[in-house]
Parts: structure tokens; sequence; C-alpha cells
């Protein structure tokens, strides 16, 4: 197959077990793939105002066309309409999963209706079948993963991503699983696979892309020029020696890391070193692996030690850890060891649960307990403090098994549960979707308020503040750089392109990278245009879900606590929407 | 001298399969259908991982089952297959326990690895490499 006619979308209909393939040049010619792709994709087939959890909501996969071709182009696009927040949901992942759809032969997968039995996926190539998943129903995320390696084919060139207990309780923030330790984190696919009973799926590349005679000599070119710009950036020190986790001390020294519900932006300084990405490499890190096709390898893997049981029964798990997980759940819960940390990171991910969503709703959880506005009748008996990691994991099993009136709200997350109980200026949610780290100044906000996802990766504002630190600047700058950098984005996440290697791929290299397999005729001004359009059709769909910028809510605590650019303003955070809303014409 | 490629610490490894890619690279493909080297996980990534490629045996099993003479021995070590000769019976896959004989389904012919370094140049964390072949005059 040509890397241009790699156009072909796997069409798979859960009620009736049966699947197609078409081919969408139509498409990809005009949106690239991922998530320019997706979002088209889910305008045909998910209608307005159906419920997330229903056979009707779409869950879309997409690669690109730069995918399996150039290095760190190694992540997958979800699109779907999200539980949680009941709009647009779209998650990215890495893993080996984005190799695997396009060298099955996939430009992307659309996934609709809803089994009566738990099914799952085996797509071997043009080989698509359903299987019984009954037996592994009920099943942790890690488990079911070792399973479906043994009697599936394709070791080595597959990717396997399945949902934990949490997904198939449909717990709201209930995330896709992705060889173990990637995941689709944010906004509820595992709660959407869940309801449409879809275990897991395995997917095996058995095809290459032919670059054409005439172009080899290029592409060799241009695939040397990415590699070598790959590996000399700061992406590979900054991603590859401590990982994401690099960057938390400086974070919290600058005060911009909410800590226990944000009660500070800042945590005390042992707290800091213990968390820091050193410390963790030094007492933890036993493993630094990397997504398919990227010679970063910023994924960290912990190896934890404990005995769980007197004469001499050890256990010694694996973890992954990440700058965003510390976050949620080691500084948000006011976590003293990074031991605590790890073990909570372990339980969320075998039940299948995003952490930061987990992280922020015991926060909130946490405060509101101290305040009296939840008690011991709500938690089923579990007294909710700060860093106490023995009842968060108990906590989170309850969240999954759902005892009471309580724990079902607690499972639909914090925007959710405090519309019930109160304390509503301390639920951390942003457009109904739990807040990312940053408390760094007024850009990451209005990144997570404006942001097609409401994730920190929309517009990375949080970069933004930072850069800003010390210098004069208007809103109207501030909204401009968020959306030309959410634009551009989209081209990134369209190719698709690891962010972490955004300053890698620049419009000339994007344009040059193309050209080399046999794409071409995109210029800059074209990928730009795109950019925006796609952006525009993200926020369409949004509106045409609800969203209103004029309403959304604010959680007053951001307010009460200085950022590294001291307190913000209500005021002026709304007159920033409204500058955003003329500049996106809504 | 001959050379074969090597896998010199597979600790180093972080299973991002550029080798892989940049062997089918080597004929204008993206991919690794053409590949004579794979890496996959130990039994889940947390074992670590596991390169495949042709340690360059020396009296290689695989020569010695082929029944046209299309693989030979290379000297030093290794073979060098002629694929004009193969008639793709399979039996040097089946020879070779390592399992580093690959199968082109295209062609119905074996993928061998050709020595050639190709692949080392994209293993940034230097997991893999060249070496000598011992014994070579």
């Amino acid at each position: 197959m040509r890397a241009k006619d790699m156009n072909r979308v796997l069409y798979i209909d859960l009620t009736k077990k049966d699947n197609k393939i078409e081919d969408r040049e139509d498409l990809f010619d005009e949106y690239l793939g991922g998530t320019g792709v997706a979002i088209k994709l889910l305008e045909e087939e998910c209608q307005k105002g159906i419920d997330p959890l229903s056979a009707s909501n779409p869950i879309i996969f997409a690669v690109g066309p730069l995918t399996a071709l150039y290095p760190s182009a190694s992540k997958t696009v979800a699109m779907f309409k999200s539980p949680l927040t009941g709009n647009l949901g779209e998650s990215h992942t890495g893993g080996r999963s984005a190799m695997a759809i396009k060298l099955a032969g996939y430009g992307a997968i659309v996934i609709k209706g809803s089994s009566d039995l738990p099914v799952y996926l085996a797509i071997h190539g043009d080989e698509v079948k359903f299987k019984d998943a009954s037996s592994i129903w009920g099943i942790e995320a890690v488990a079911v993963g070792r399973i479906l390696r043994e009697v599936e084919p394709g070791a080595g060139v597959r990717t396997i991503i399945r949902i934990g207990r949490a997904g198939e309780k449909m717990v709201r923030y209930a995330c896709a699983v992705c060889e173990t330790y990637r995941h689709f984190g944010r906004l509820g696919l595992g709660a959407v696979m869940g309801s449409k009973k879809l275990k897991a799926m395995v997917i095996s590349a058995d095809k290459s892309v032919e670059i054409p005679k005439e172009k080899r000599k290029e592409y060799k070119k241009v695939y040397d020029e990415i590699q070598d710009v790959v590996v000399i950036t700061d992406a590979m020190e900054k991603y590859h020696d401590l990982g994401t986790a690099g960057k938390i001390y400086d974070l919290n020294k600058i005060g911009g890391m909410a800590y226990k519900n944000l009660e500070s932006a800042s945590a005390p300084e042992e707290i800091a070193r213990e968390f820091s990405g050193e410390n963790i490499a030094q007492k933890y890190l036993s493993r630094r692996v990397s997504c398919a096709h990227c010679p970063v390898g910023c994924i960290h893997l912990a190896s934890l030690r404990e005995l769980y049981e007197p004469g001499y029964y050890f256990k010694t798990s694996t973890i992954p850890y990440d700058n965003e997980t510390i976050y949620a759940l080691g500084f948000m819960l006011g976590m003293k060891s990074a031991e605590d940390y790890l073990r909570l990171i372990d339980v969320v991910d075998r039940i299948g649960m995003d952490a930061i969503s987990t992280g922020v709703t015991l926060a909130w959880a946490t405060e509101a307990y101290e305040h009296g506005i939840i008690t011991k009748e709500h938690t089923d008996g579990l007294d909710f403090r700060w860093g106490d990691a023995q009842v968060y994991s108990e906590a989170i099993e309850k969240i999954v098994r759902m005892p009471n009136e309580f724990y079902q709200n607690l499972a639909k997350g914090v925007e959710h549960v405090s519309s019930v109980y109160g304390g509503r200026d301390y639920a951390l949610a942003f457009g109904g979707n739990e807040m990312p780290e940053y408390h760094t100044g007024i850009a990451c906000y209005l990144n997570n308020l404006t942001g097609a996802r409401h994730s920190h990766l929309d517009s990375a504002g949080y970069d933004l503040d930072q850069k800003l630190i010390g210098k004069e600047f208007t809103l109207e700058e501030v909204v401009k750089g968020l959306l030309k950098e959410e634009e551009w984005r989209q081209i990134l996440s369209s190719l698709v392109v690891c962010f972490f290697a955004r300053k890698v791929f620049t419009a000339e290299r994007v344009i040059k990278a193309l050209d080399a397999i046999g794409i071409e005729n995109w210029t800059e001004g074209k990928l730009e245009d795109l950019g925006r359009v796609i952006h525009r059709a993200k926020m369409d769909f949004k509106f045409r879900e609800g969203f209103d910028l004029a309403k959304l809510r604010i959680p007053k605590r951001i307010f009460e606590v200085p950022t590294p650019h001291g307190f913000l303003k209500e005021e002026d955070v709304r007159k920033a929407i409204e500058i955003y809303a003329e500049m996106i014409g809504r | 001298m001959t050379k074969k490629l090597a896998a010199l610490d597979v600790n180093k490894c972080i299973g991002c399969m550029e080798c892989m890619f940049a062997c089918s690279r080597r004929v204008g493909r993206g991919g690794f259908d053409k590949s004579a080297i794979r890496v996959r996980s130990a039994g889940g990534i947390e074992r670590g991982f596991v390169i495949v490629v042709c340690r360059a045996c020396e009296n290689p099993p695989c020569a010695r089952v082929c029944p046209t003479g299309a693989l030979r021995e290379r000297r030093g070590g290794g073979v060098i297959l002629n694929e004009d000769k193969c008639i793709g019976c399979g039996f040097c896959a089946q020879a070779c326990i390592m399992g580093t004989i690959f199968w082109d389904n295209e062609k119905n012919k074996p993928i061998v690895c050709k020595y050639c370094g190709e692949c080392i140049d994209y293993c940034v964390h230097n997991a893999i490499g060249m070496v000598e072949v011992k014994g070579e005059a």
C-alpha cells in the first residue's frame, strides 16, 4: 500500500457483529488523519443529543499520514461523546496502538452499537473477529492484557487496548488501558467501551507502506533529519532522563502546583523533594521504555517491592509514573511518601480509571468531609484524610462497587458530585473535566475553560504562563497565543505526532515529511488554515451539544490562592473568555 | 574483517522498534514486513525486551537444512541467501531455534539478516551494534 492510499476506515457494528471497510480518500485527503478525520467521522456518526452511554455513541480511533513512517509519529486519537462532560470526548495514547492500527491497514476504526454479551475484538490485518469475553469480564485491566497476549497472535507487532472493572461499571472517568502502562486516560473512553460490553481490542500489524520509488532517497533524507532533531533536541534529555516527573520540583517551587485540592499552590519543601523526578528515579525507577517508533523513551516504570504478609511474602509491582499522576494522586491528595503514591497508581491502573479525575474527585471529597458536608454515612465508614493511601484505595474500590448513592455520585466526577452535595467553590472541574495540575496563571485556566478537550494539552496554557513570568502582557495577547497554539496542535494531532516532539515537527518539516512519502502540495498556509478548520469543527460539535462560553462555571478556589503571577481575578478571566468568543466568532 | 550484528546490551533496549523500521526502510517500506530484526517484550514490558536477530552462528543449522543450496555459510559465520535458488520450503526457519529467520509472505522466501548495520544507526540507546565475528583470520 502507498502512503497516500492509507485511507481505509474499518466500521464495526457491535450489535450486529458485523464489519465493513470503506475507502475514505475524501476525508484523509482533506483532513490528513487523526483529529481532523476523527471529528469528521464523529459528525457523521454521532447524532445530536445522544446518551454517551447508549449504543448510538460511536468510538473512533484514528491515526495519520506520518504514523509508522517517521519517528515520534506514535499516537492514536480516540474520539467519542464523553460520558463525563456530556460533550466532545477526545483522548490520545501511544504505546503500540498507532503502529498497529496503521500497519493492520487502517487510517481509522469506527465502532458502533452495543454487544449483548461481553466481547473483545481481534483485528489481525483484514481479519476481524468478535470473540466472547465473558470469561474475562470482571477482570482487572493488567490481567486482561496478560491473558490476551497468550491467546492472540501478533507478539511484538500488536496493541492490546482494554478496560478494567471501572469501565465495565461505567464510572464516567474510566480509562482504556493500552500496553499495560499507557492510557486513553481522559474523558471516559473506558465507560463508553463498558457500555458497549467491549472489554478489549487486539490489533496486529501485517502490512507495510510502500514509499514511491522516486521518493525513496528523499524519504530517507527527511527521515534522518527528523531522527537527528528528535535525538538532539531537549525532548530527549527532558523526557528520557527523568521523564515528565523531572519538572515536578520546579513547578512546586514557583508556586504553580495544586496541593491538597488547591489549598495552596506549593507543597512543603520535603514533600516536593519526595515527589521530585530525581528522588523517584533514584529509589524506584526500574526501566524506561518507549512507544513504537519513538527513540525518546519517556515512559518511566517504577519497581515497588513490598512485604504484604508476614513470612517473607513479598510482591514486586511495576508501576508507571508521570508528572500528571504525581500531581493528582500525590500532591492533590496530600500524600507524604512516593511509595504511597505509587501504590495508589497501581490501584487506579488495575481498576482502570483516569488518574487525574480520580485524584481531583477524591481531593474534593476529602475537603468536603473536612467541612462536614460529607459524613461517614456517605463514605460508608471511611475516614477521608489527606495522605491516607489505604483509605483512598478503599474509596477507589467503592467508587467502582458503588455501595451507596454517594459513591454512585462520586463515580460521575466532581462536577456532578458537587452539584448534589455542595462544595462547588472547591470542585475543581472545568467544562466538566477535572483539572490538570497547573496553577501557573491565567493562561492555564483559559486553556482549561476554552480548550476543546479541557485538557492542559489543548493549548499548553501552563507553558505560556511560565514564559510570561515577569513580563507585561495584555489579555488579547494571551488569548491569541493560546488560540494559535491550539489550532496548530490540531495539525500535530492529525498527522499524528506526539506533542513531546512538537518542536521537531515545524510546518516546514511537516511539508517535507509529507512530500517525501508522496503526499504532495501542502503549504504552511494550507496547514494553518486546516488547523483552524479542525479546531472550529470541534468547537461546532461542542456548541451543538450545549457548550456555552458565557455559562462556564469557574470554581472560586482558583481566585483564592496566588499563582506565580499573583492572584487571578474572575473579571479578567471572564473578559478573556469574551475575547476568545469573539476570536472564534461565537 | 567479517562483522555481524549483535544485541550488545538488551537492558538498554527501550522497545522503540526503530531497528525494525530501519531494516524495512532499506527496501522503501514503512513498517517491518521486510525486517530481519524484531523486538518484542519478554512476556510483558516490565520484564524488558527480547531482540531477535541472526547471531551468525558458526556451522549454521539453517544452511545445513537448505535443500537447494540457496542459503550458504558465510565465511566467519552466518549465512548468505541466494533468492533465485530458494524454493520457499521454510526448512531454514524451522531449523533456527532462535527464531531469527523471518518470512516474506509476498515472495514466499525467508528474510535473513545481511549484517549491513543499517539498523544500528537508529539505535540511539546502543542496545545493538556491530561486532567482529570470532575466529575470523
